[in-house]
């Protein structure tokens, strides 16, 4: 059984990605938010590149700040963004 | 009271203190952030998170208001296109007493740099632009609180 989840992106990572959102189904064994991305790597070159250096990627499970070793269990929406920058 | 505010328009920082002040108590503090036109800067374009946004503005607000006694939080945060010398950001505190009004004002600035989900991109005079990074200084400020 494979799980459903809505992705959006935001800055930078949106602009590279040339999307706003995806909507994937990824596999049982994904359970993390790391796990996810090095899944979203194998996807095709544009995002093995954007999500190479996790060091200048954040992460939001259901617009809550999260770590790459955050499980997503039932979140429906994860976010990935550069760090922010308001003020 | 928070009052929270993510918007395209401009605001109006006096009627916004006015507003706050009415609440009462004998200090109000406010800071306004502004767009900064150095490096030949032509505007800034500001993106969101429009889910997260005010949850995260709430939250920063709701810490204040915990660690001080406070009457009254605003907070107006612009979004989209803004030039040179625009308004981006108000921050305002209404306390019995400077130091909390002061203290407060600060720690939700401070806050908001780091936790809340804006992204600034520079567009210069002569058309590139580029996303602004984060910088240790505002990190570390943010942590000692």
């Amino acid at each position: 059984m494979s799980h459903q989840l809505s992705i959006v992106y935001f800055a930078w990572v949106k602009e590279r990605l040339g999307r706003e959102q995806d909507v994937i189904e990824y596999p049982k064994n994904v359970t993390t938010v790391g796990e996810l991305l090095k899944h979203l790597q194998s996807r095709d070159a544009a995002s093995n590149e954007v999500f190479a250096d996790r060091t200048k990627l954040r992460f939001a499970l259901d617009q809550d700040f999260v770590g790459l070793d955050a499980v997503i269990g039932s979140a429906t929406e994860l976010a990935i963004f550069p760090p922010v920058t308001g003020g | 009271m928070i009052s929270i505010a993510v918007q395209e328009h401009d605001f109006d920082a006096g009627a916004e203190i006015n507003r706050l002040s009415a609440r009462g108590g004998g200090a109000i503090s406010s800071f306004v952030g502004q767009v900064r036109g150095d490096h030949k800067l032509h505007a800034l374009e500001l993106e969101h998170y429009p889910a997260m946004t005010e949850k995260a503005l709430r939250g920063i607000a709701v810490r204040a208001s915990e660690k001080w006694e406070l009457h009254g939080i605003t907070v107006v945060h612009r979004v989209g296109r803004l030039q040179l010398n625009e308004q981006i950001v108000l921050v305002c505190t209404c306390s019995d007493h400077r130091q909390n009004a002061i203290a407060a004002c600060s720690f939700i600035m401070d806050q908001l740099k780091t936790i809340a989900p804006f992204w600034k991109k520079e567009i210069f005079e002569d058309g590139s632009e580029n996303w602004v990074e984060e910088r240790q200084s505002d990190l570390q400020a943010a942590k000692d609180w």
